[in-house]
């Protein structure tokens, strides 16, 4: 609310600017001639010159016009703490136009158009839903308008970004864990390993988790990181690298590779470690919409 | 009385006139605003910036950011679907100067802060097209080399204090330290990551 010292300020100001354009209108129009003339204002640049003719009547009603929509426009939007009397209906009651309330109609609106459509989404499991060519279309708007900044728009991700299409999945790709997945987020926590290995033991731990997945690489020095491989790496990445989607540790058997696969991105990956994060949805989109994304998502990796 | 003649020919008077004129309105729109409680309230849980943050915060501004990016979700759906909640004017009492932009060459960013991991915002901003394929933002490698001069943070600190933001003494105190060895980078990051985290619901 306004104090009253504002509220006068301001109904002065908007008043007295609406009547003084009304007085500048039969000011400027007193003493002028009634007929057309082939007298000139007096001035010219490069032989322009121009007629002192009166302005056009229509012309000089626009500006009366204008005062009366300020009139109109005041009593509609309101004035200070005058609310003016357009309405908008929110919760089905008319209330007083504000932008608040003009968004929570718009929104209200949409919401009761669309809410049966959720709900029959989230209704129907994710699995099914995946089949579902207009949940899937939808499923795809909504992934390039939220995901697609990582994800990229086809969904094949990028240096440190998943690819969601290529079977490979760090947390698991049914589609109950794609949904939890999204709904909560992810920490990925691959530690350093520098302080542990040495510059020695990074070097030959690179060309062993190379030679998991069929790579070129040194056998000797391969050989010899096999045992702190067994030590160390197996309790996330298994005995055998296959990986554990119960940790988020990647397969680094099957030649996919999230931060790359060459001799130096494996080391800085082995010396700096790495903390892949997705951020949880939930509350930024909510459940429905998670649930038809869970759908799409889970539909890529489904031919 | 006046004649436009007079006007036209003297440059000062017309400089006053003109100013007066484009004044008017903003002394009804925007003048009684300066007292009202809704623009001048914070809104609960707001902060003023960390010292790390506010570093981040004037990188923003040095490489322009908000020359392309606006911070400020206006109250329509399309707005609030695609970004989150809209702004209100509680969450920039703090801001001096706001840096609400009036141009959206990139999305809105009022509500970036949570939305993409740290990892992400270092490979956008050192080369945005690692990422975004189709993007024509320009690239900040610098920010990885540089270190943020912590001499100056106090001041700002100091400086914003005089103007309203509840800096406390030890905030200050503890404000070169705080920034000592941070990359710009890492400020700016911690900066983005803030945005609009305050209000998280519609």
């Amino acid at each position: 609310m306004l104090s009253t010292f504002w509220q006068v300020w301001i109904m002065a100001i908007v008043f007295g600017s609406m009547a003084g354009c009304g007085v500048l209108i039969v000011y400027s129009m007193r003493g002028h001639r009634k007929e057309e003339t082939t007298q000139t204002t007096g001035h010219e640049y490069d032989g322009i010159e121009e007629y002192d003719n009166p302005l056009p009547r229509w012309w000089v009603y626009m500006f009366w016009a204008t005062i009366v929509f300020g009139f109109g426009y005041v009593g509609l939007y309101g004035l200070g703490n005058f609310d003016g009397f357009l309405t908008v209906k929110v919760d089905g009651e008319p209330v007083t136009w504000t932008s608040t309330n003009q968004w929570k109609a718009e929104v209200q609106a949409y919401d009761e158009k669309l809410a049966p459509l959720f709900d029959g989404y989230l209704a129907t499991p994710v699995a099914e839903l995946a089949k579902n060519e207009e949940a899937l279309q939808t499923g795809q708007r909504l992934f390039k308008s939220n995901c697609s900044v990582c994800h990229g728009t086809s969904a094949m991700g990028a240096q440190g970004f998943p690819n969601l299409t290529d079977h490979d999945w760090l947390y698991g790709g049914s589609p109950e864990k794609i949904k939890e997945t999204i709904m909560y987020g992810r920490q990925g926590a691959m530690p350093a390993w520098q302080a542990v290995l040495g510059d020695e033991g990074v070097i030959e731990m690179a060309e062993y988790v190379r030679s998991l997945s069929g790579l070129p690489h040194d056998a000797e020095a391969a050989e010899k990181a096999a045992p702190a491989f067994a030590q160390n790496c197996s309790v996330c990445h298994g005995a055998d690298g296959k990986g554990n989607q119960l940790v988020g540790a990647p397969n680094l058997t099957d030649d996919i590779w999230l931060y790359g696969g060459s001799t130096k991105q494996i080391q800085f990956t082995l010396r700096n470690g790495r903390a892949g994060k997705m951020p949880a949805q939930k509350e930024i989109l909510g459940e429905d919409k998670v649930h038809v994304l869970a759908a799409y998502i889970y539909s890529l990796s489904q031919n | 009385m006046i004649k436009h003649d007079t006007i036209e020919k003297n440059l000062p008077l017309m400089i006053v006139m003109i100013v007066i004129a484009l004044s008017w309105a903003g002394m009804v729109e925007i003048v009684p605003l300066f007292w009202h409680e809704d623009t001048n309230k914070p809104v609960e849980g707001l902060k003023p910036y960390t010292a790390v943050q506010l570093e981040g915060r004037d990188i923003y501004i040095r490489e322009g950011c908000h020359v392309c990016h606006t911070q400020m979700v206006r109250p329509f759906r399309a707005e609030t679907e695609r970004y989150g909640p809209y702004s209100t004017s509680g969450e920039s009492v703090y801001e001096h100067p706001f840096l609400w932009g009036s141009k959206r060459t990139g999305p809105d960013l009022a509500r970036l802060g949570g939305r993409y991991s740290d990892e992400w915002h270092r490979a956008h901003l050192y080369n945005p097209r690692d990422v975004v394929p189709e993007s024509v933002m320009p690239s900040y490698p610098w920010l990885f080399e540089n270190k943020v001069d912590g001499r100056l943070t106090p001041k700002k600190m100091e400086a914003l204090r005089m103007v309203g933001v509840p800096y406390t003494d030890e905030d200050i105190e503890g404000a070169k330290e705080a920034v000592d060895g941070v990359t710009e980078i890492e400020a700016l990051v911690a900066y983005l990551q803030h945005l609009g985290t305050v209000v998280t619901k519609r």
